[in-house]
Parts: structure tokens; C-alpha cells; sequence
């Protein structure tokens, strides 16, 4: 007995710590790249745009001086102190000296007896090189002193000095006109999210749970949403509905500019979006719970709500807030058709666009980016659920014919694609007709984008460019990132790091993402400042805003291949890069594929992201939309979106064949 | 290989022609003016001046002044044509002008030329505020045209009117800012509040309410002149109103970056800019050009622009910016349902 316990008074032996051989190293090194790639491309921009919401502009009385002069313009010498005169005379107070970079105050107010016809002189001085002010638009920075006569004087205007704080944020929650944003972001978000998710909910039930026919073609026309910009049915509802809309009485007399518009273009292009995650919830019930109802003789109604619904309950949850997070992040559907209903995305535009107010526009960022985070934690936990719900015994639902439930399905599906494709198809007609509503008559003229503001024919161009840059560098660094993570041996801590910043992207709203780029690689004593304004920079922010779900696609893939590999080629002695390229690769090649379509789809519909981040010379398709849109060439805009659409489902196209064909030669060997 | 071989050839080739194309100046030139106008002005320069070649970055009023902002310290611009007076004087107020008084200056009509010697922005041409008026639907909706800012206040045009919002259009904030210089601070405000009653929306660019006036969307757009005139020759069913009280306006204007590498061939462009030849080319779109009495009319325009121009004090535009901005955003923006 006394032995045994002796063991546990042993002392420690040394800790046994695998040597690392040369793959490992390599693997952790790859791994350390690619998280730098992320913590420059990500972390960095955020930290400099998060910084920024906290740099203020003040008015520092104390950095000015004064000299008044008697009747005869001689100055007697007493210097008085911008902040003493205005603590005797109070005509500044507190609230007002905090201000935008842009801010502008004049001074006459503090001499009560100031009139610009009187013969007295001023002086004024900055009390040290950090002062400013202007005497008409003229800067003076110097610490010498300016003599000005009464009516020169009221033409002095003192600006802001930089310092931080919270200002900004005081500013921002005490200006209805801002903050009234979050109310009706949210607003917009909530009822959006029911509606879509119930659509949706319905649509994925009826093509998993009945026998209709065409199940493939709707299928197809549910996801076409995903090859458009998210401002194309904004263009489509100002023909629809808008003051010469084709169907405007079913309004009622309500304005398409608002809220409605904002709904309706959000159901259709977040549809794609829930459909998927609930279809899936759904393909994965378990038929024999079915049968237990069926023999328990419960009634379909009954049956539907302790069978189904519990069942895809996760995907509903995840679905909600994936539409949540979309919604109000979005910025080209309220820009189109939100008319004066203010939304957050759309104040960050207005903001640094409009009136060059990049420090409200970080704020706002912040602000947006709270509800955004919150969404996506929601969705990973319940995501991280869905999983446990599929057991190895479970026996796939078969639906059966019934004549009732695949006519009202049939029904239901076939109202949903028509509210889909005539979306498309009213853009695709507006882009056709002439001079809508005077001339009727069907032209291209539309077509010529090199009239119009946006970039012409060149933005499309360049937007393709865009998406095959990013498909390539990004299924690149994608999957090696995740190839990196998912097989490297030990590295704990490294690991989890890097899962988490690979999740970051999808929490960080494209405006906000590319507001914190300007502020990031704008700045001179960047390095990188010399890929601001190319077409580089608008690769690398499509590919760390898409990052997230490609690393998931690769990392299921990934997943899905045995351990053993590594082992077996280590006992090869094999270079791990050589058993990536050889098996890894060709292996994943569909998920590979997959990863590329998506990334290219999105860089070319993206608006958000790269709006703050082209120049002239790489103006994309997506942002012609937009400012043709902004200009007032609403037909050319839904040219160039559908232009998009034509190419998207091209390479949609393109992609499937390429799939086929992939498969066929190098997946030969899952068929015997 | 081979084809690799053949495209190295070819690319170093190219890089070769172009280091010889180099032998000239090179300018970065930033600018507002409308994308069909630029090859033009860039050709008529370089038949005096074939040394000098301009590089041009185009884009909207607002974004071009937050791009030369941004880059305050890192200035990437050697010549500003064609921008907003009253951005170029927050750009000289930030002292990222450099001031050069151009051969020829003394030509120009003196309201087009910064008052200070030497200038540090000289004017190009002017830009109008106008009304354009769909007769066609205000028929349907039977309408009286209007003929002064404030008939624009009558109820009956209530959700029939449209206007770009001054926050993020320069036409917005010309259009604000000549009401509060002609009514008045007070006045000014009271006038925008009544009209506020009539507006359906406010867009973000000063063009769409003159095209969504166009297209019959809105019967009446507050824009400016010459965009109406544009819609006009497409033959949208238009009538271009100067409202009786005078119009606002702000023009094109050209300057010098302080720090520029190429000062002296930005010289050349700059004195090039003022010229007689200059003028006649900016008159093309242009009713009102710095250059007096060389403007022809422009077709489509309407009669009596000129004269409605208001005095407009650019100064006071400038250095009252933020804060009427931040004024009309509290009174205006966001509070407001939208109505029609």
C-alpha cells in the first residue's frame, strides 16, 4: 500500500515535448504568415479605425492671444488670453467647443464692444505652433502677431485643435437625427429577418417535403438573388412602384421610398441566404421520428410542430440571424430606395462621403458593428449545435405523393420564383426601354456606359478582374490557411488564435471594413500606403471580408479527409507539402471550386467593402450601379446589374461544367 | 516557355516605348468636370503644350475634396481643374493651396479670381441653381409652374418637389447656402422649414432631382441649369425655371497644390487655364465663363440666368459650412417620414 502512494509523491519528471521536425516548422511558419495576412488585413485597419473614433477636434481657447488697440489704433501692450475672455464674457460654452475637423468659431464675441465700422485694432497670435485660425480663408499657424483692423477682425475664424476622448460619442447620441438610425436599422432588420425566414421556411418545406414537380428549377430560381448586388431590387421597386411605377396602386398610396422598399428588397436578396441554411436544417430530419408520429397516429399539424419544427429549429435561429446580420449591414438597397428613412450603413456613407466627417463615420462604424457581432456569436453557437443533432442511425425523410400538399406547395413556390424572376425581369426590361415612361420604345442606348458617371464599360472590366484576382489569391491563401490549421500537430493556442481571427471577417460589415482600410493604408507612414488606390487593395478587402465562409467550406472539406493520410506519408518520410499537393488537393478539389465561385460571385456584387476604396482608374461594375443610380441614370444602372447577373451566372455555369468534369478525372476513385 | 518568352518581349518592349513617352512632364490633375469633357480639355492643351501630360483623377465634388483632404500631408495632386470654389477655399484654409497669380489673370472678370495677391484659386466658369419643371405630369396633377422660390412653398406642390440634400451634394449646400444669404439667416431657415413641407425626399447627388424630374418621378427637381438643359436636348418634357428672387451658384476653379514637384509646367497649365482658348472650350456646357464677353448662349438654357445670379459670398459659404450643415441635418434630416 505504502508503494502506491509513493507514486503520487514523486517528484515531476521532465516534460516529454515532441521534437519539432522540419515539416512542423514549415507548417507552424505557413500558419504564423497567413495569421499575419489577417492581423494586417483585419485587426490592424479595425484598431486604426476604432482609434479614430476617439480622435476629437476642440477649440483650445488657452492656444490664442489678443491685443486690443484704443480709438487711434495704438496698442497699449495688455495681452488678453482667448480662454480668460471667453470665461469673463461666456459666449462660448462648453458643448460648442467641441467640434468636427471642420469646425470654424469666430472671435468678435469676446470684445462686447466690437463693431466692424470702429477705427480699433486687433492682434491676434497663437500662443504656440499647435494653434490655427483663419483670417478670411487664409491660414495662419505662425506665433507671430496679425494686426487687423474691426472689419478684418470679424473675418477671424479660430479651428479645432486634435485631441481624443469621447466627444464623438456625445456628439453622435445627442443628435436625433444620428442615433434615430439605430432604431430604424434595427426596425428594418427584425421585420425583414421574420418575414424572409418564414418565406423561406416555407419554400425549403414545400421542395423537401413534397412530391411536386420542378423541384430542380426552383431550386435553381431561389438562388439566383445571390448573383445580383443587393441595390438591384431597389431599382426594380422604383419601376414597380415608384410615382410611374407599372403596378404602383397596389401600394395603396404608400411610398415605395422607406421602410417598404427597404423590406421588400431585403426579402429578396437575403431569400437565397435563409433558403439554404433551412433547407439544409430540414434534408437532415430523421424519418424514423416520422414514422413514431405516424404510428402514434399524431395529426400533420401536430406532427409539424413536435416533429419538424424542432428538428430544423437550429437552422431557423441560425438562418434569422444570418438575415439579421445581412440586413443591416447592407448600404446599396436603403441608399436606392430608403428615400429620407435613415439606416446606420447609409449614415457611414453620408458621413465620410458627404460632409468628410471621417470621425463620425468611425463612430457610426462602432455603433453598426455591435449589433453585427452580436448577431454572428448567436449564430455560431447555435451553429455549433446543429451538428450534434445527426446520429448515425438516422434514416433520411422520403416525402410521399399527396395530391393536396404538392398542389399548394407547387402554388406557393411558383409565387415566390415569380417574385424573384420578375424582380430581375423588370430590371432587365428597364434596361431596354428607351426613356422610361415617354418613350416606350425598346433601344441600347442604355448600354452605353462610357456617357454615364461611373467608369463606363471599364468598371465591368475591372470588376471581372476583381473576381478573378480574388478567386485565385483567395482559394490560395484560403485553403492553405485552413489546410495549415486543420492539420498541423499540437500548436494549440496557435490554432484556436488563428480559428478565431478567421471568424472575425464575417462579424465586420463591408462598409465598416473598408472605412477602417482608408484610415489604415491611408496613412503616409504606412508602408503599404502605396497599394491604397489600386486594384490590390480591393482584392485583398474582398478577400478578408468573404474569408470567413471559405474557410469553413475548406475546413469541412478538410475534416472529411483521415488523419491517417499525414501519418502514412510521415512514416513515408514524404514532405507534408508534397502530400498537399498530391492527395490534399485533388481530394478537395470540389470544396476548392466551390470556395472560387463564391468568392468570385461575391467580388463582383460586392458594394459595400470596396465603396470608400476605388479610385478612377479601378472603378467596379458594382459601384456604377450605385452611381449611376446616384446620378439619376436609373435604366443604365439596371443595365450594368444586370450586366453582373449575366456574368455571375456565366460563371455559375462555367463552374458546374469544370465541376463535372474535375469530378469525373480526379474522383474516380470514390466509385469502384 | 515559349509563349512566356514572346510576353516578356512584348511587356519590356512596352515598358520601354513608355520610359521614352516619359521624356515629358507628367501631372496629376484632379478634377470634378463631367468624364465626356476631360479628352477634350486634354487635347486642346496639348496642341500649344504637347510636353505636358495630365494624368486625370475624376470623380464627384464631394469625393475629390474628401481624396484631397485626406491626403492633406501626403499631397499625391500636382493641379486642381475643375472643382468647387468653395472646396478650393477649405483646401486654402488648410493652406494646400499654392498661390500663383497666372499670365493673363487681369482678363478675367475679378468675381472669378481669389482675392488675395497672388490668388490662390482662379474661376473657370459658373454653375447655376434652376428648377426644372415636368409639364407633362404637373399637367396630370394639375399644377401652376412655379416662378419663385417661395411659390415653391405653396401647398399645393406638397410632396411634388424634390431636392438634393446638402449634406452630401454641392448643389444641396449652393442652394442653402444662396437662401440664407438671400432671406436672411432667419429667414433663410424659415423659408427651408416651409419648403421642407413640400419635399418628398432629398437625394444624395444634385443631378438625380433634375433627371427624376426627367422621367416624370417627381414633377419639380430642384438642380442646376445646366443639367436641365442636358435633359432638355434628350428630349425629357422639361421647362428650365429661374425662380424670380435670383439663383445661387459656385463655380469651377483651378489652383496649384502647394508642394508639387512639377511647379513649373503646373504653372504652364494654370496660365493655359485662363486663356481666351481656355474659356471658349469651358463655354461648350458653360453659359457663364470667367472670361467676360466671350460666352455664346448655350442652347436649352434659360433666359435670364445671368442676371439672377446672386452676390454670392463664397467666404461665408465656406467658413459657415459645418455648422449650416449641422443645422439643416438637425432641423431636416432623419426626423422627416417620407411623404407622397
Amino acid at each position: 500500500m505504502a508503494d502506491v502512494t509513493d507514486y503520487a509523491n514523486l517528484p515531476d519528471g521532465p516534460v516529454v515535448k515532441g521534437k519539432l521536425s522540419r515539416d512542423d516548422i514549415m507548417m507552424r511558419g505557413g500558419m504564423l504568415v497567413i495569421a499575419l495576412y489577417l492581423v494586417v488585413t483585419l485587426a490592424f485597419p479595425l484598431y486604426a479605425m476604432l482609434s479614430k473614433s476617439f480622435s476629437t477636434f476642440r477649440f483650445d481657447l488657452s492656444q490664442y492671444e489678443f491685443q486690443v488697440s484704443d480709438e487711434n489704433g495704438v496698442f497699449d501692450g495688455t495681452v488678453l488670453n482667448g480662454a480668460e475672455l471667453n470665461a469673463q464674457t461666456g459666449v462660448i460654452d462648453e458643448a460648442e467647443l467641441s467640434t468636427g475637423s471642420d469646425g470654424r468659431i469666430g472671435v468678435t464675441g469676446f470684445f462686447p464692444d466690437f463693431s466692424f465700422r470702429s477705427p480699433v485694432m486687433y492682434q491676434i497670435r497663437n500662443t504656440s505652433d499647435q494653434g490655427r485660425f483663419l483670417v478670411g480663408s487664409t491660414l495662419q499657424d505662425g506665433t507671430d502677431w496679425v494686426t487687423l483692423d474691426s472689419n478684418t477682425f470679424r473675418r477671424v475664424q479660430l479651428r479645432p485643435v486634435k485631441s481624443t476622448g469621447f466627444d464623438n460619442f456625445v456628439n453622435y447620441f445627442s443628435t436625433p437625427a444620428l442615433f434615430n438610425s439605430i432604431k430604424n436599422s434595427l426596425w428594418i432588420a427584425v421585420v425583414s429577418t421574420i418575414v424572409t425566414v418564414t418565406l423561406a421556411f416555407w419554400f425549403a418545406y414545400a421542395l423537401s417535403r413534397s412530391c411536386m414537380r420542378f423541384k430542380g428549377v426552383f431550386r435553381l430560381i431561389a438562388m439566383a438573388p445571390i448573383l445580383v448586388p443587393s441595390l438591384l431590387p431597389g431599382i426594380a421597386l422604383v419601376y414597380l412602384f415608384g410615382n410611374q411605377g407599372m403596378i404602383k396602386e397596389l401600394l395603396f398610396g404608400a411610398s415605395i421610398y422607406g421602410p417598404i422598399g427597404i423590406v421588400i428588397g431585403s426579402i429578396f436578396f437575403t431569400f437565397p441566404h435563409a433558403f439554404i441554411i433551412i433547407s439544409t436544417a430540414l434534408a437532415i430530419s430523421d424519418a424514423r421520428l416520422y414514422e413514431a408520429a405516424a404510428s402514434l397516429r399524431a395529426t400533420r399539424w401536430r406532427t409539424f410542430w413536435t416533429v419538424t419544427i424542432p428538428g430544423a429549429r437550429y437552422g431557423l435561429i441560425s438562418a434569422a440571424f444570418v438575415v439579421f446580420n445581412l440586413v443591416i449591414t447592407d448600404f446599396g438597397l436603403p441608399k436606392v430606395i430608403g428615400g429620407q428613412f435613415n439606416v446606420l450603413a447609409v449614415d457611414i456613407y453620408k458621413q465620410v462621403i458627404g460632409q468628410q466627417n471621417f470621425e463620425m463615420g468611425a463612430v457610426v462604424s462602432v455603433v453598426l458593428v455591435i449589433p453585427a457581432i452580436f448577431a454572428f456569436a448567436i449564430d455560431r453557437l447555435v451553429q455549433s449545435k446543429q451538428v450534434a443533432l445527426l446520429s448515425a442511425r438516422s434514416v433520411p425523410y422520403q416525402p410521399q405523393p399527396n395530391k393536396r400538399t404538392d398542389t399548394l406547395s407547387f402554388i406557393y413556390c411558383t409565387l415566390v420564383g415569380l417574385f424573384i424572376v420578375g424582380i430581375l425581369a423588370v430590371c432587365q426590361f428597364a434596361a431596354l426601354i428607351k426613356f422610361w415612361p415617354y418613350d416606350l420604345s425598346l433601344s441600347l442606348n442604355n448600354y452605353q456606359f462610357d456617357k454615364m458617371d461611373g467608369g463606363g464599360w471599364g468598371s465591368y472590366y475591372n470588376s471581372i478582374k476583381l473576381g478573378l484576382l480574388t478567386a485565385v489569391f483567395g482559394t490560395a491563401i484560403v485553403f492553405f490557411g485552413a489546410y495549415l490549421v486543420e492539420k498541423t500537430k499540437g500548436f494549440k493556442t496557435g490554432r484556436a488564435l488563428f480559428q478565431m481571427f478567421a471568424m472575425l471577417p464575417m462579424a465586420i460589415p463591408g462598409m465598416v471594413l473598408g472605412l477602417a482600410y482608408i484610415f489604415f493604408f491611408n496613412n503616409p507612414s504606412n508602408p503599404l500606403n502605396a497599394i491604397y488606390g489600386t486594384m490590390a487593395i480591393l482584392v485583398i478587402c474582398s478577400v478578408t471580408h468573404f474569408y470567413t465562409v471559405s474557410h469553413l467550406t475548406a475546413v469541412t472539406a478538410l475534416k472529411q479527409m483521415d488523419r491517417e493520410f499525414e501519418s502514412v506519408s510521415a512514416s513515408l518520410k514524404q514532405p507534408t507539402m508534397k502530400l498537399f499537393s498530391r492527395v490534399t488537393v485533388p481530394v478537395c478539389l470540389p470544396s476548392i471550386l466551390d470556395i472560387s465561385i463564391y468568392l468570385f460571385v461575391n467580388a463582383m456584387t460586392t458594394v459595400s467593402a470596396v465603396v470608400f476604396l476605388y479610385s478612377p482608374k479601378t472603378s467596379l461594375a458594382s459601384i456604377a450601379v450605385l452611381n449611376m443610380d446616384d446620378a439619376g441614370d436609373i435604366a443604365p444602372a439596371a443595365a450594368m446589374g444586370m450586366m453582373i447577373f449575366y456574368t455571375n451566372a456565366a460563371a455559375r455555369i462555367i463552374h458546374l461544367i469544370v465541376s463535372k468534369g474535375v469530378l469525373m478525372r480526379t474522383q474516380a476513385w470514390r466509385t469502384r | 516557355m515559349k509563349h512566356t518568352a514572346k510576353r516578356l518581349a512584348s511587356f519590356l518592349a512596352g515598358v520601354a516605348f513608355a520610359t521614352a513617352a516619359i521624356a515629358e512632364t507628367e501631372l496629376t490633375v484632379y478634377t470634378a468636370v463631367e468624364a465626356e469633357d476631360l479628352a477634350r480639355y486634354a487635347e486642346t492643351f496639348n496642341q500649344s503644350h504637347p510636353d505636358i501630360k495630365i494624368n486625370w483623377v475624376r470623380d464627384s465634388t464631394g469625393i475629390i475634396t474628401a481624396k484631397l483632404l485626406a491626403e492633406r500631408d501626403n499631397p499625391q495632386a500636382d493641379v486642381i481643374w475643375g472643382l468647387a470654389a468653395t472646396s478650393l477655399l477649405l483646401l486654402k484654409s488648410e493652406g494646400m493651396l499654392e498661390p500663383y497669380a497666372p499670365a493673363g489673370v487681369e482678363n478675367l472678370d475679378p468675381k472669378f479670381v481669389d482675392g488675395d495677391t497672388p490668388p490662390a484659386w482662379v474661376g473657370m466658369d459658373a454653375w447655376v441653381a434652376a428648377v426644372c419643371y415636368n409639364t407633362v405630369e404637373a399637367e396630370k396633377l394639375g399644377l401652376t409652374p412655379p416662378t419663385s422660390w417661395k411659390d415653391l412653398t405653396d401647398p399645393m406642390y406638397a410632396g411634388h418637389v424634390i431636392m438634393p440634400n446638402p449634406n452630401s451634394s454641392g448643389t444641396g449646400f449652393l442652394d442653402v447656402s444662396s437662401w440664407l444669404q438671400l432671406f436672411g439667416e432667419e429667414g433663410g431657415w424659415e423659408y427651408m422649414d416651409a419648403l421642407h413641407e413640400n419635399i418628398a425626399r432629398y437625394t444624395h447627388s444634385g443631378s438625380k432631382p433634375c433627371k427624376l424630374a426627367a422621367s416624370g418621378e417627381i414633377p419639380i427637381g430642384i438642380s442646376f441649369a445646366f443639367r436641365g438643359a442636358k435633359s432638355k436636348a434628350d428630349g425629357a418634357p422639361l421647362e428650365i425655371i429661374v425662380p424670380s428672387e435670383g439663383v445661387g451658384w459656385d463655380m469651377e476653379a483651378t489652383a496649384i497644390v502647394a508642394g508639387t514637384a512639377n511647379l513649373e509646367a503646373a504653372q504652364t497649365l494654370v496660365d493655359f487655364t485662363v486663356t481666351k482658348e481656355a474659356n471658349e472650350m469651358y463655354n461648350t456646357g458653360y453659359a457663364v465663363v470667367a472670361y467676360p464677353g466671350i460666352a455664346k448662349p448655350v442652347e436649352h438654357f434659360p433666359e435670364g440666368l445671368l442676371d439672377a445670379m446672386i452676390e454670392n459670398d463664397f467666404e461665408f459659404a465656406a467658413n459657415n459650412r459645418a455648422a449650416i450643415l449641422e443645422e439643416w441635418q438637425r432641423r431636416y434630416d432623419g426626423k422627416s417620414e417620407p411623404k407622397s
